[in-house]
């Protein structure tokens, strides 16, 4: 088998994949083979040697972009870099041809080598995928230009092409994540609305610590946050522009509360839960018109919807049967099944952006977890177990689910994980603060 | 005597006055019972005070894990909190609910929602004017005591009736 046929065969077999996230295929004489979830992961090498400044302005960031790239794809676990210290040879010319023989014998299947231009504040970020096995480009050329600032959004921007190259599927490093950030002892927890970057770098507080703050939701395009907030001293949903920080209540009924809200896929309604007396209903807003419409009518706890991607159901949860379980109706409400039928409680779903899965947290036994089932709830498949872990977010791939975990006892506090679709690569989204309530935006544009 | 009780509320409405307007102690989530212990001319002695409701009655009742259903115990709290209402028509109440943090943050919200709404629920059937009472749930999100284990979840597990003064709206 020819280096160039396995690598492809690699490629193919990825792209066939469904839910769960198979490994890289093992670099091995014999016919390639998925495994699936178990079995030794052996991430596909690579190098991704400093990228070449073309102004000397631009050496600082030929590095940093370099950097940037190399965590992405090392970070989801389906990678592994060959460190500058083991590399023989030297990128200096980003327009020279490629010397395969200088990155086969350090086993980097995969070489991204770059080149970076700094002037009057905008930097070009130019870069090329080798197959080195192979020894051809995969790929074109490709090259991003933007504002000095942009410059890890065009390092995540390398990053996602090599990804969605190698894999066949869509990436998610150039996307941020809005949470809240949480201070302060946890009888007397000050929180506020933050955002970053998918990789926790770059925060920014959106609203101050003065007012309890609940559960951001992103906007289909990315634009707009949906959160509930005390600021009035009771429960509400209000919508933020991210651009320029105008606020504004969604629904205001005097004594009403509401929380729980989503976006549907179009951008034009929002799905939220509305409690009166002891009751709480799901409703939904057309954000333009202000009409709203009743789309669940159970004495029970309605909570929690979220929309398919393609806009025609919604799940969300209800204690209707008793205890915490996941449902789903047509988006004009109506008729829900349920479709969670393992022990325990379950709550908070959320459909998958490739609309197979969806995630919710479960509770069972005393113990937390985040898992995924198929929408008619087979393949129930728990990810993560701890004292407290909840509030599932999709990467915009729909491969990696983010989350928070907060630990148990009097200094208990909560902080950020992610974890991929398989189960594997647990780890932590490094914040400034405690944090919670992660949401996860759509690939920016 | 009834001379005395108004003289008493003046009192009490007062020292209200120089503290905001809010009786629930710590700024209106219920969390400390008797911050103001006995101060002034109100006091847990006198009947007719603040103090006198969030502490020898009770300001709030406890319910089991996931239920919003009242105990024997927390009836017997919540009819002395009706007669106190009942005697002291100037005073509105905003009744607060919290869960303990064994639960997803939004259904926290609605079982808090519901414990609210069944002391509001009882009080009324006991005579007090449902527009003198307001609800709001809170929650997991303040927590009066911060340990892992149930000696704290089953005081988290509580509604909380904050007085304030002045008429309703």
């Amino acid at each position: 088998m020819t280096p160039l046929r396995r690598l492809s065969l690699a490629l193919a077999a990825l792209v066939a994949l469904s839910a769960p996230l198979a490994t890289l295929a093992q670099e091995r004489d014999g016919p390639l083979r998925i495994e699936i979830t178990e079995g030794v992961i052996e991430p596909l090498p690579f190098a991704v040697p400093d990228f070449v400044p073309e102004t000397p302005a631009a050496r600082d960031y030929a590095a940093e972009i370099a950097r940037v790239v190399a965590a992405d794809l090392a970070g989801t676990g389906l990678f592994r870099e060959i460190p500058a210290s083991a590399h023989i040879a030297r990128v200096t010319n980003f327009a020279s041809p490629v010397q395969y023989s200088d990155w086969r014998p350090i086993n980097a299947q995969a070489l991204i080598t770059g080149a970076v231009g700094l002037t009057n504040g905008q930097l070009t970020v130019k870069f090329r995928l080798f197959d080195v096995f192979a020894q051809a480009p995969l790929g074109d050329g490709l090259q991003f230009g933007g504002p000095e600032a942009s410059w890890r959004r065009m390092a995540h921007k390398v990053a996602d092409a090599v990804y969605s190259r190698i894999t066949g599927e869509k990436a998610y490093f150039d996307s941020r994540v809005v949470f809240v950030s949480e201070t302060g002892p946890k009888n007397d927890r000050l929180k506020r609305l933050a955002i970053m970057d998918y990789d926790g770098a770059n925060v920014q507080f959106l609203t101050g610590d003065n007012s309890i703050v609940i559960a951001p939701r992103f906007s289909p395009d990315g634009r707009r946050v949906l959160y509930t907030s005390y600021q009035s001293g009771f429960p509400r949903i209000y919508v933020l522009d991210i651009g320029n920080m105008s606020q504004r209540a969604l629904d205001e009924q005097p004594g009403i509360m509401t929380f729980a809200p989503r976006f549907s896929p179009d951008g034009r309604t929002v799905i939220f839960s509305l409690s009166r007396g002891s009751n709480t209903d799901i409703y939904a807003l057309d954000i333009n018109t202000g009409e709203r419409r009743q789309l669940t009518n159970s004495a029970a706890i309605d909570t929690a919807p979220s929309f398919s991607p393609d806009g025609r159901f919604i799940v969300f949860e209800s204690d209707r049967s008793g205890s915490q379980q996941l449902y789903i109706m047509s988006a004009g409400g109506g008729e829900a099944r349920r479709i969670s039928f393992g022990q325990g409680r379950y709550g908070t779903p959320v459909w998958s952006p490739r609309g197979d899965l969806v995630a919710f947290t479960k509770i069972n036994q005393g113990r937390f977890h985040i898992g995924v089932m198929r929408t008619d709830g087979s393949e129930e498949r728990l990810l993560t177990s701890s004292f407290l872990d909840e509030g599932p977010t999709w990467s915009p791939n729909g491969r990696v689910i983010m989350f928070a975990r907060q630990s148990a006892g009097a200094d208990g506090a909560p902080s950020l994980w992610s974890v991929d679709i398989s189960g594997r690569n647990l780890k932590r989204v490094p914040t400034p603060q405690a944090a919670s309530d992660p949401s996860w935006s759509p690939l920016l544009q | 005597m009834k001379a005395l009780t108004s003289s008493l509320l003046l009192a009490a409405t007062l020292g209200l006055a120089a503290c905001g307007g809010g009786f629930g102690a710590d700024g209106g989530y219920g969390d400390t019972p008797g911050a103001s212990t006995g101060a002034g001319a109100g006091g847990v002695y006198d009947p007719a005070s603040p103090q006198y409701f969030n502490q020898t009655i009770g300001d709030r009742v406890h319910f089991a894990v996931d239920e919003s259903t009242l105990t024997q115990e927390a009836r017997t709290t919540l009819d002395g909190q009706a007669n106190w209402l009942m005697q002291n028509a100037e005073f509105t109440a905003i009744i607060e609910g919290h869960a303990d943090e064994q639960g997803t943050r939004e259904y926290n919200l609605a079982l808090g929602a519901r414990r609210a709404s069944a002391v509001r629920d009882y009080l009324v059937s006991r005579g007090v004017a449902d527009s003198r009472l307001r609800t709001v749930s809170y929650g997991k999100e303040r927590p009066i005591e911060i340990c892992s284990t149930e000696a704290c979840y089953s005081k988290n597990r509580r509604a909380v009736t904050v007085l304030s003064s002045g008429a309703s709206s």
